[in-house]
């Protein structure tokens, strides 16, 4: 990892929809460098009314290592979401990143399934891409509230993602039905591996297939942070390591984000 | 260019600028150059392997982090085997930061690291809780801290820091027993023990209940402290407490310091030692100071007239 401490400067910061806005920022071209799954500590700016202290970790929606542009889909929840919401074109960002491991894309995958819900799509977007550019063929399946909160669906389909949208309001996002909507999957075409994002039951699910039928599997993680770089030791959980019989502590910055969906505990 | 070196009772820095134990790691070399760095302070650990607190470990307050990190460690021979020889690269003196449950295990552990090359200094870090007095932080009270630094002072050769807490009703008692059982400087201080409440889930925001705030929002108190304690001790005072800019390390050296340790400013902004250090020299040129070490303990600290009037 080499973390670059930039002084970014916004391009644009734009609602998507009444609670996700998109920002793109212009970093050096090193620094845009970005592995998918990897992610950026954001000093959001102070303002009258939030006063976020703390850096805020944001995985890359989008990274273009020739023009040095860095992209990020976030939902607006707390005091440093709100003072980032109000950044303009050409405000300074400080930005350090690009951050932590990414998902992995064994050459040997010719099919990999993307499940993600919420704004862990953005996270998958583009590692959906990356495969495509691999000659991997990619199903993704998008989970969220109801079909307004489904977001990115182009940015799969533009990779000619087999794409399967389920949410909550038919009950089609139940886990049983996505158990059996990705068994079926996995009997039409195998599914060499999975990569999950933004649900703690589906993430349980896709670990259950992956032992069960023996495929790999990556689970971006998030978890509050401060440094961002391994040295507050904040951000750590408990993992299963095979072949060790107690839990160890990662750090979810810096042995993460990405980690073994085998590995995971919930 | 002027001179930014500082004399711990005879130890020479380059410059007073290091981390603040727990706040600094080898990770950090992305970003700024540790050769740079006036001393390198690391982790403090343990004898043994330890886990550390529940999550959530910090969080945020207006400038400021509480934080209950419960310094999960390696352990001794992880240090020995894998942190010093990657500092040795490095020209900055090593300062090892270690903490104990007892005084006799603060001897046993200082003892083990007294003939390891490659280790300029010990810092105890007394602020952790001795379980002989019921988990009350050995630095709350000069009885306790007189114990483990003569236990301390026996084990090792080294120069010997010690880490106060400001958690203590009498900092000067503390400082002085520090001093009188042969702690070569203090560091002035760690974390002030606070809590914050999750007012919509009624939970604690820190696993661990309770926590140290640090940050910009303590500096006041740290400097006050380090200001009495340089009135009433001769060692060298290291301070600690909320620096983030060069003017944070200039209040503290006229408070009465002889060098500092930056800490929750490495996370926020990872680039602040090295910012600080080029700082220092462009203030020192600008203000004529040649010499930094002249400031230490140069506030003017006469009390302004009194008011010569009635009450109101």
């Amino acid at each position: 990892m080499t973390a670059i401490d930039s002084r970014s400067t916004i391009i644009s910061n734009q609602w998507v929809n009444d609670e996700y806005k998109h920002m793109i920022i212009q970093v050096d071209e090193k620094a845009a460098n970005v592995k998918p799954g990897q992610f950026f500590n954001l000093l959001c700016p102070q303002t009258q009314a939030d006063k976020p202290f703390f850096r805020r970790p944001m995985s890359t929606y989008f990274a273009n290592s020739q023009t040095g542009q860095v992209e990020f889909l976030y939902k607006v929840t707390g005091s440093g979401t709100r003072t980032l919401a109000e950044l303009k074109t050409n405000d300074k960002l400080p930005v350090l990143g690009p951050l932590g491991k990414g998902f992995n894309l064994k050459d040997h995958y010719k099919h990999i399934l993307v499940v993600g819900r919420g704004v862990g799509l953005a996270t998958l977007a583009p590692l959906a891409e990356a495969a495509a550019e691999k000659n991997i063929l990619v199903t993704a399946l998008l989970s969220a509230r109801n079909s307004d909160s489904l977001m990115s669906q182009a940015r799969f389909l533009n990779v000619n993602a087999n794409v399967i949208e389920v949410i909550d309001t038919d009950n089609s996002s139940r886990v049983e039905n996505v158990e059996a909507i990705i068994l079926a999957e996995h009997q039409k075409r195998p599914i060499d591996a999975m990569f999950t994002c933004g649900s703690t039951r589906l993430t349980k699910l896709l670990q259950k297939i992956a032992i069960n039928h023996n495929i790999d599997g990556e689970v971006a993680l998030e978890q509050h942070m401060a440094c961002g770089i391994g040295m507050c030791y904040c951000c750590v959980k408990p993992f299963n390591i095979e072949g060790e019989s107690q839990p160890r502590s990662k750090r979810v910055c810096i042995d993460g984000p990405v980690f073994d969906i085998k590995e995971f505990m919930a | 260019m002027s001179d930014l070196s500082v004399d711990i009772n005879g130890l020479i820095l380059n410059n007073p600028i290091m981390p603040a134990s727990g706040t600094f790691d080898k990770e950090l070399s992305d970003i700024i150059d540790f050769n740079q760095l006036g001393a390198i302070v690391t982790k403090t650990f343990t004898a043994d392997k330890r886990a550390g607190n529940p999550v959530p470990r910090a969080c945020e307050l207006p400038n400021a982090m509480l934080n209950a990190i419960g310094i999960p460690s390696k352990g001794l021979n992880n240090y020995i085997e894998q942190t010093v020889p990657y500092y040795q690269q490095y020209t900055s003196p090593l300062i090892t930061s270690i903490s104990a449950n007892t005084a006799t295990d603060f001897g046993l552990l200082a003892a083990k690291l007294d003939m390891v090359d490659g280790i300029t200094a010990i810092e105890a870090n007394i602020s952790c809780p001795n379980i002989e007095a019921h988990g009350k932080a050995f630095a709350m009270e000069a009885d306790s801290t007189a114990k483990v630094v003569k236990e301390l002072r026996k084990a090792t050769t080294l120069p010997l820091w010690v880490k106060l807490t400001p958690n203590t009703g009498d900092i000067i008692s503390v400082a002085k027993a520090a001093q009188e059982y042969g702690a070569d400087a203090v560091i002035v201080g760690n974390t002030v023990l606070g809590m914050a409440i999750d007012i919509n889930t009624r939970r604690p925001k820190l696993g661990n209940i309770m926590g140290g705030l640090s940050g910009p929002a303590i500096k006041p108190i740290m400097i006050r402290m380090v200001y009495q304690c340089y009135k009433n001790i001769n060692i060298p005072i290291i301070g600690c407490g909320g620096i983030t800019t060069v003017d944070d390390v200039i209040e503290y050296f006229l408070a009465g310091s002889s060098a500092v340790q930056v800490g929750t400013a490495n996370f926020i902004e990872p680039s602040t030692m090295s910012n600080i250090i080029d700082g220092l020299q462009a203030y020192c040129q600008q203000n004529n100071i040649t010499r930094l070490r002249d400031l230490t303990g140069a506030i003017i600290d006469e009390k302004f007239a009194a008011i010569d009037a009635l009450p109101y």
